[in-house]
């Protein structure tokens, strides 16, 4: 193949290189039990260490979101409960799961890419793989795995922590008393719109973690090129969390 | 043994290797040597198995890498201990953990029978204290040195060098020299050394394999590297020691 026909058929070959990485990681699956160790760990730099941004991040989106639903909504004739019928739903549905999905794209998929990138630029994935390690089951599979177990604990905590912003800045606003925000979002309230925001946490999970890995492992060029990695993997994790939302959203809804 | 067959491999659409054909025997120290970029590191990582070739073969002990399992070819690299360019140290680690951790992937020893292992591997590249080390912490000699303790670390059959002297002070890349010509006669291994370093080559190799161009352009002894007449071999070997005489004769000036 020349120099040119292979730049233009690139976008595939990384698309194929991406669902072969995939296929291999899901093979590894198998040695799973070998690699606890290192899901715990990756669960803590994925998972534990990302509560406070998410926490922080989800305070604000809930007590922003209250504040204007009072904006936009409340008139004599609209009783405020509704803005715990709005709210909640919206957080639960929506804001729960990208907020934290865009915050972990940048903190754990950068992290993610700029870890394999540099292991794979000074060799060290040679490395592990000269030994007879699998490096995909090593570095890749605990990290997606701990990716997809930490996302929903990760959400559930945005959205407790979003909807208690929403509580006490509507009430502390004199916008809606806690109890009417809380009796409107008990009357709307759907479980399904819980498991389904679960779901969709699950999906982001991977998503941003399977990206990353991706764009990390097959990381070329020296700084740069990890530099590069680092950049594409937090946008290109962003892009396919908004596709996904998207499929989600018109599939299930 | 490691044959190669006919080896084609290119890279974006560029062709680096045209049809290498090199066999490695058994307990004899092979230097592949060559311009930088020739392709000398590539044709090492297909004896491994680190790279596929586009065309040709790669025998290891008579297993045929192009078509052997993923789980086979895990079995076949657990002979080899390799030494890569920059070390390839895992910077997660320390220097101890980085020596341990295939012993303590890949064998059921008990913790002390590891620490034993590891220092003894430690005190043969001539570093007992640097365990408690981060690789960041080490010098570059240094983390070659430990990098070849790690390489050593579960005896493997054969150990592959990658440029080990490069980047190297000339002192140091002595030690490293003395070093792995200890480790042959001590371990018995086979080894394959790439290097553009003719100092290297004359220190530690059996045979030396110029590549060239895409081919193994020569490949023979050392005394027959001595009494070569082909001239784009020869240029590559003068080089070497027009700069290693040049710097003595610097020197003789102004001492």
């Amino acid at each position: 193949m020349s120099a040119n026909t292979i730049r233009v058929l690139e976008p595939f070959i990384a698309l194929g290189r991406f669902f072969l990485l995939l296929a291999r990681a899901f093979r590894s699956l198998r040695e799973v039990a070998r690699y606890w160790k290192n899901i715990f760990e990756q669960m803590v730099h994925i998972g534990i260490e990302s509560i406070p941004i998410v926490a922080l991040a989800a305070l604000f989106s809930g007590a922003v979101t209250t504040v204007q639903t009072a904006h936009q909504l409340v008139s004599p004739f609209i009783p405020v409960s509704i803005i715990g019928a709005v709210v909640v739903p919206s957080v639960v549905l929506e804001l729960g799961a990208v907020v934290t999905g865009f915050l972990l794209a940048g903190r754990v998929g950068a992290r993610i890419a700029a870890e394999l990138g540099t292991m794979r630029v000074t060799e060290q994935i040679d490395a592990l793989e000269a030994m007879g390690l699998n490096s995909v089951g090593y570095l890749i599979v605990p990290r997606v795995v701990a990716g997809v177990l930490m996302f929903p604990v990760l959400y559930v905590v945005a959205c407790v922590v979003a909807i208690g912003g929403g509580i006490f800045v509507g009430h502390y606003t004199g916008e809606v008393p806690a109890g009417e925000f809380i009796a409107g979002a008990r009357e709307f309230f759907r479980p399904f719109d819980a498991t389904f925001g679960l779901l969709k946490s699950l999906v982001f999970g991977f998503v941003i973690t399977a990206v990353s890995c991706y764009k990390g492992y097959y990381t070329r060029g020296g700084a740069e090129g990890v530099g590069r990695a680092t950049t594409e993997a937090a946008v290109t994790s962003c892009v396919y969390l908004l596709l996904a939302d998207l499929v989600l959203a018109a599939t299930l809804l | 043994m490691i044959q190669l067959q006919d080896i084609h491999k290119s890279f974006g659409g560029t062709p680096v290797i045209k049809g290498a054909s090199l066999e490695v025997r058994e307990g004899e120290t092979l230097a592949i040597i060559g311009r930088s970029g020739s392709g000398k590191s590539v044709l090492m990582k297909h004896m491994i198995g680190l790279l596929k070739p586009d065309s040709g073969i790669v025998h290891v002990d008579g297993v045929d890498l192009n078509t052997v399992s993923y789980k086979q070819l895990q079995m076949v690299r657990r002979n080899f201990g390799v030494l890569f360019q920059g070390g390839a140290l895992f910077d997660s680690m320390n220097s101890f953990d980085n020596v341990a951790f295939p012993i303590r992937t890949f064998s059921n020893l008990s913790e002390t029978e590891i620490s034993e292992r590891v220092l003894e591997c430690l005190e043969m590249v001539e570093l007992p204290d640097v365990g408690p080390k981060m690789p960041p912490e080490l010098s570059g000699g240094m983390q070659k040195r430990v990098a070849l303790a790690r390489a050593i670390a579960m005896r493997p059959r054969y150990i592959m060098y990658d440029e080990p002297t490069s980047g190297l002070d000339p002192e140091t890349s002595n030690t490293i020299d003395q070093l792995i010509k200890s480790l042959t006669d001590k371990l018995r291994v086979t080894s394959v050394v790439v290097t553009h370093d003719m100092h290297s080559v004359l220190t530690i190799a059996d045979r030396a394999a110029f590549i060239n161009e895409g081919v193994i352009w020569w490949i023979g002894t050392i005394p027959e590297l001595h009494a070569c007449t082909d001239k784009t071999l020869c240029d590559f070997v003068r080089a070497n020691e027009y700069q290693i005489g040049e710097g003595r004769a610097a020197y003789k000036d102004n001492p």
